[in-house]
């Protein structure tokens, strides 16, 4: 065994798909002295890249993570190791048809080659399967197979070949030193490194060697079935390794695919089994390698009756055998997205875990410029690994929602579709309240948030149509007209929002300005008590988050950001913070819950319960202080992201409970109703025009492309003004606007409301490019019930970009005309915003 | 019409390194999982294609855990006819024990079985001693150490490595013969055999003795073997010394 050096610049950990990627972008972008280590033998060290199945279907609903395989297809491609083969994904049911057809706007929206074919179509091209069983096809010429293990191979060679990189195989990890919350230092069976950067790419080992650390890597080893037999006949006389296009069978959650005389059929519909990191064998315990572990025949004997009813002369031949059978491992993570990025743990510790061999070469660029620029093309807020809460990275929950994901690999998901293992974690102090108003409960990081409330049903009949009901059963699953019929309630009364699922911390100290100003592109210097709404940029311009800040003192602010995004900007606070030594990040976030009260009467229920002068001018918008709310101390701010008046009420989390009770029995003579996240998320805000992050923004859009642009830019230096600048001085290529929906009714004459992530195109289906070469896609869409409209919104290109401009959206097949409503964030309720500002 | 017998014992997967259970009693297959071992494999081979070519019936018998079934349902997957399961503890049968159930359950069977196959020697025990007592319990004529075997009306014609070359025996049926593996290449099931065994009922019993036990105190493993890897050389120049290995191991002629 040959000796590591006793110095790297980065370590990384792995040699698999990922860690090979990671290794060879990692030189391309000017490193040195990169250390590669693998306890297992190259070219093939036994994880799961060895028995990766290495076939690639482009199309995601996901833009990210279809941009990543895009991007890995043209690095595989590069290499040499592509093969195209073309690809189907069969329908047996209707249901999966009309996933089929949304699948199809996805592929439209992210510019993939596909359409939707006929059963003969498919059985012209893959003569072996039985037409009789399907309904139709989803086709995609551009899918094919990669050689994954080649593939490493030779960027590890490139990587070497620039003198960048040193790869020791059979070299184990035994520990890894943590100084000061950093990592320092990296133990082997082969010697000690020194180094400030690891890197761990370790596949379904990823937590054991992350645990080392005293870090987390949340993810589950979890058996995917796998078989291959042959010989097949019908493939004895093709050359190469795949002739015939891949077939997934979506419904039964198998793919069959060619593998030169042979036919692999894998699954993902069996049971889920999970395994624990610490428990995979050994390289010599393992009977043929570590992931490949023993197959368990009746968890499989499903799948192959489904396979054979579909491809009955090829796997109905008594002579084709099955000639080798694993329960291959792969990760599954708490939300299924991959996990990416520098540990919220420990400082210097990289994690590039879950990632499927589609999108390992992508990984690897992302990551190799995420860790030299910080600024990696593509988006990472779905797939940053400081996304998770403690809560989210227990065990239970790890297995819990791999498990449960395990069998939506291939499942039909709706986009609302809500997560049911392992509920309940992160209760309001609400909570009972809501339960005995009959809250229907969803899930955001871990606390239950209700989404809209039964007790109010009663409003449907008061509202009548303008609730805008839903026929679709898709488009109303997941959803209720009570979210219509509270916000009409909200929009003339009042409303009361449960708000507790924000993030909060607090920036102390004497360097809390200057962070402050530094990560904000708002002017943070500001008078005490002022709240203000800020973008949070990345250098070259991205955003990073949005979320408003109240100064509270000299030397202390409160951040509050969404739930969703809270950790990680965190996590992006602390990293930049202007003299770490005197400036603290206190998360309050499990200390504080918030209450909204919003609404024409909002005013007249907080003034039942409080002496303090909230009149208009004794409480102004954009303003915070302290005051009594019967026996309360509340830190009420006057901002609104339903743009209504009203406050958000801070209290501390016991008191909570009591601050709901006090608002509500006040907001009786009003008729205040509790209002859900329904109406919060998606038809308060949109009637508005206010953008969320996730939706609108990500690290690939800009202010001025999100229309968001201030008339001055503030002179104080922040992260990401020189490309704002710029921004500002040229021409968007694509500009955020708002749509409606005019005309609603399918081509089978029930009326449809989509739901987001859509492709938008001319009138007659043309398609539209913005000046980033993009396709318009829905980013949000929502009922906009005191406008009467199903709202959109889209990133459109700027000649599209015009009030009144009539296209189309395709959704499940048809095309609906929408007509641009807005091209800004001018809101399309309350333009001058009277309401907010009452 | 001859009836086979094929008589199969459930094994851990012993290609990789070794674990030993807690106790030392038993191998530890939480990771390898469970197989035949290899000459079984070849007896099912063997016997398959004897019934198959006489009309008559193949019926695999194991001895062993209900997890058992599995190398059972594997068997029928592969061509056997049908499957019987004698429950018992692995631990606790002897080879005594083990041949004095199957005797029982060929004695009481209600179809008579001309020929008992066994493999020469379990892969995880290595007693060898099974056929040869079923067989003197059977009052049989048996073979060991079998590569290939032929029914010739009332007698088997069989093969088998010996030290000077191939021993060719023929012995009068009702026979045993214990299958080395080297004869007959197994097959792989197909998917509609592994349907078939799926669908099949597993005939299931008690096992009809109390056992005496192996008399097994504990297992040892042997000192893990050095690392024989000797290097050839690298690149083209390494080809005539890969030549030569090749050729002293019989894979190439020159």
């Amino acid at each position: 065994m040959s000796t590591v050096p006793a110095h790297a610049r980065v370590v990384v950990i792995g040699a698999g798909i990922v860690g090979n990627s990671i290794v060879y972008h990692l030189a391309r972008l000017g490193w040195r002295d990169i250390v590669q280590i693998d306890k297992g033998p190259l070219p093939n060290p036994g994880g799961s890249t060895g028995h990766a199945s290495n076939f690639i279907f482009p199309v995601d609903h996901s833009r990210e993570i279809t941009d990543l395989t895009l991007d890995s297809v043209r690095q595989y491609k590069e290499l040499g190791v592509f093969t195209e083969s073309g690809g189907f994904e069969v329908a047996r049911t209707d249901e999966r048809m009309q996933e089929l057809t949304r699948r199809l706007s996805s592929a439209r929206a992210w510019g993939i080659e596909s359409e939707l074919v006929s059963p003969e179509t498919v059985a012209e091209r893959v003569p072996y399967l039985d037409p009789e069983i399907i309904r139709g096809a989803f086709w995609t010429p551009g899918a094919g197979v990669v050689d994954s293990q080649r593939a490493g191979t030779l960027m590890r060679e490139k990587a070497a070949e620039l003198g960048a990189l040193q790869v020791f195989p059979t070299v184990e990890v035994t520990g890894m030193d943590v100084e000061s919350d950093h990592i320092r230092r990296v133990h082997t069976d082969a010697g000690d490194i020194e180094t400030d950067t690891v890197v761990v790419a370790c596949g379904v080992w990823s937590p054991k060697l992350a645990a080392m650390a005293g870090a987390t890597i949340p993810l589950s080893p979890t058996v995917h079935q796998m078989i291959s037999v042959g010989p097949v006949p019908q493939f004895a006389d093709t050359s190469g390794e795949i002739s015939f296009p891949i077939v997934r069978d979506m419904d039964t959650g198998c793919y069959e695919r060619q593998h030169g005389g042979d036919m692999e059929v894998g699954s993902y519909a069996h049971r889920p089994i999970l395994h624990d990191a610490e428990q995979i064998p050994s390289i010599a315990q393992a009977k043929l390698s570590p992931t490949e572990m023993p197959f368990t025949e009746e968890d499989f004997d499903p799948q192959l009756e489904q396979a054979l009813e579909l491809m009955p002369d090829v796997l109905g031949n008594t002579d084709v055998e099955i000639r080798y059978a694993i329960n291959g491992l792969l990760s599954m993570t708490p939300d299924g997205s991959p996990l990416l990025g520098e540990s919220p743990q420990v400082d210097g510790l990289w994690s590039a875990a879950a990632v499927w061999v589609k999108e390992g070469p992508g990984v690897g660029r992302m990551m190799a410029e995420w860790m030299t620029t910080g600024t990696p093309e593509y988006d990472t807020h779905g797939s940053n690994i400081a996304r998770f809460y403690p809560c989210q990275r227990t065990r239970t929950n790890v297995d819990a929602r791999s498990a449960e994901g395990f069998n939506k690999t291939y499942g039909i998901v709706h986009p609302g579709e809500q997560w049911l293992s392992n509920r309940n974690v992160r209760l309001s102090p609400m909570h009972r309240a809501e339960e005995e108003l009959e809250a229907e409960f969803f899930e955001a990081v871990g606390w239950e948030r209700p989404q809209w409330y039964e007790s109010n049903a009663p409003l449907l009949a008061e509202y009548g149509d303008a609730v805008m009901r839903r026929d679709a059963e898709w488009d109303s699953r997941w959803w209720s007209p009570i979210i219509n019929a509270e916000h009409l309630a909200m929009r003339e009364r009042a409303g009361i929002v449960d708000l507790s699922a924000f993030a909060i911390f607090d920036v102390v100290g004497p360097g809390a300005l200057d962070t402050v100003q530094r990560v904000a592109v708002a002017q943070m210097d500001v008078g005490e008590g002022k709240v203000v709404y800020t973008p949070v940029l990345d250098a070259v311009g991205g955003f990073r988050s949005d979320l408003t800040v109240m100064r509270l003192g000299e030397d202390q602010f409160r951040v509050v950001t969404s739930g969703g995004s809270g950790n990680i900007d965190r996590k992006w606070f602390s990293d930049r913070r202007v003299d770490p030594a005197t400036t603290q990040i206190i998360d309050r976030t499990s200390e504080m819950t918030t209450i909204g009260l919003w609404g024409p009467r909002a005013r007249d229920i907080l003034g039942r319960v409080t002496d303090a002068d909230i009149g208009p001018d004794g409480f102004k918008f954009a303003t915070c202080r302290s005051i009594e709310i019967g026996p309360l101390n509340v830190l009420a701010s006057r901002i609104s992201y339903v743009g209504e008046l009203g406050w958000e009420l801070y209290v501390p989390m016991e008191q909570g409970a009591r601050l709901w009770s006090l608002l509500v029995e006040a907001g009786r003579p009003d008729g205040l109703v509790p209002v859900g996240n329904g109406v919060y998320g998606t038809t308060g805000r949109m009637e508005k025009g206010y953008r969320s992050f996730g939706a609108e923004l990500d690290a690939e859009r800009t202010v001025v492309e999100a229309s968001m642009t201030r008339p001055r830019v503030k002179t104080a230096d922040f992260i990401g003004r020189d490309a704002y600048l710029r921004q500002r001085a040229e021409p968007p290529e694509t500009i955020l606007c708002s749509l409606q929906v005019d005309d609603h009714r399918s081509s089978t004459g029930t009326d449809r409301y989509m739901l987001g992530g859509e492709h938008i195109c001319g009138p007659d289906g043309e398609p539209l490019v913005d000046g980033r070469g993009r396709h318009p896609y829905v980013t949000s869409a929502g009922s906009a019930p005191s406008l009467g409209v199903h709202l959109l919104m889209a990133y459109l290109p700027p000649e599209q970009a015009r009030v009144g401009t009539r296209l189309a959206v395709d959704y499940m097949g048809d095309l609906f005309p929408i007509t641009v409503a807005a091209t800004d964030s001018t809101p399309l309720f309350d333009p001058e915003n009277t309401r907010i500002r009452s | 019409m001859t009836n086979v017998l094929i008589c199969i014992k459930r094994v851990p997967e012993i290609s990789g390194e070794i674990l030993l259970s807690d106790d030392q009693y038993s191998i530890d297959a939480r990771h390898v999982g469970y197989t035949l071992s290899a000459h079984d494999e070849c007896a099912i081979e063997l016997g398959v294609g004897l019934a198959k070519d006489t009309g008559g019936h193949a019926r695999v018998l194991s001895i062993g855990a209900a997890g058992a079934a599995e190398q059972l349902r594997y068997a029928v997957a592969v061509g056997a006819d049908s499957a019987t399961l004698i429950e018992a503890d692995p631990e606790a049968f002897g080879p005594a024990d083990v041949a004095a159930a199957i005797a029982s359950e060929v004695r009481q069977a209600q179809m008579s079985f001309e020929l008992i196959l066994v493999g020469n020697d379990a892969a995880d025990t290595g007693d060898f001693q099974v056929g040869v007592r079923l067989a003197y319990q059977l009052d049989r004529p048996v073979l060991t150490g079998i590569n290939t075997a032929e029914i010739r009306d009332a007698t088997v014609l069989a093969r088998g490595a010996g030290p000077q070359g191939v021993d060719v025996f023929e012995i009068p049926l009702p026979a045993l013969i214990a299958v080395q593996e080297g004869g007959v290449e197994p097959r792989y099931p197909s998917i509609r055999g592994r349907m078939k065994a799926k669908r099949l009922k597993i005939e299931q019993k008690a096992a009809p003795l109390e056992p005496a036990g192996s008399g097994r105190v504990r297992l040892t493993l042997p000192e893990p073997k050095p690392s024989t890897v000797h290097m050839l050389g690298e690149g083209p120049d390494a080809a005539p010394a890969l030549v030569d290995v090749l050729a002293r191991s019989g894979v190439l002629n020159r």
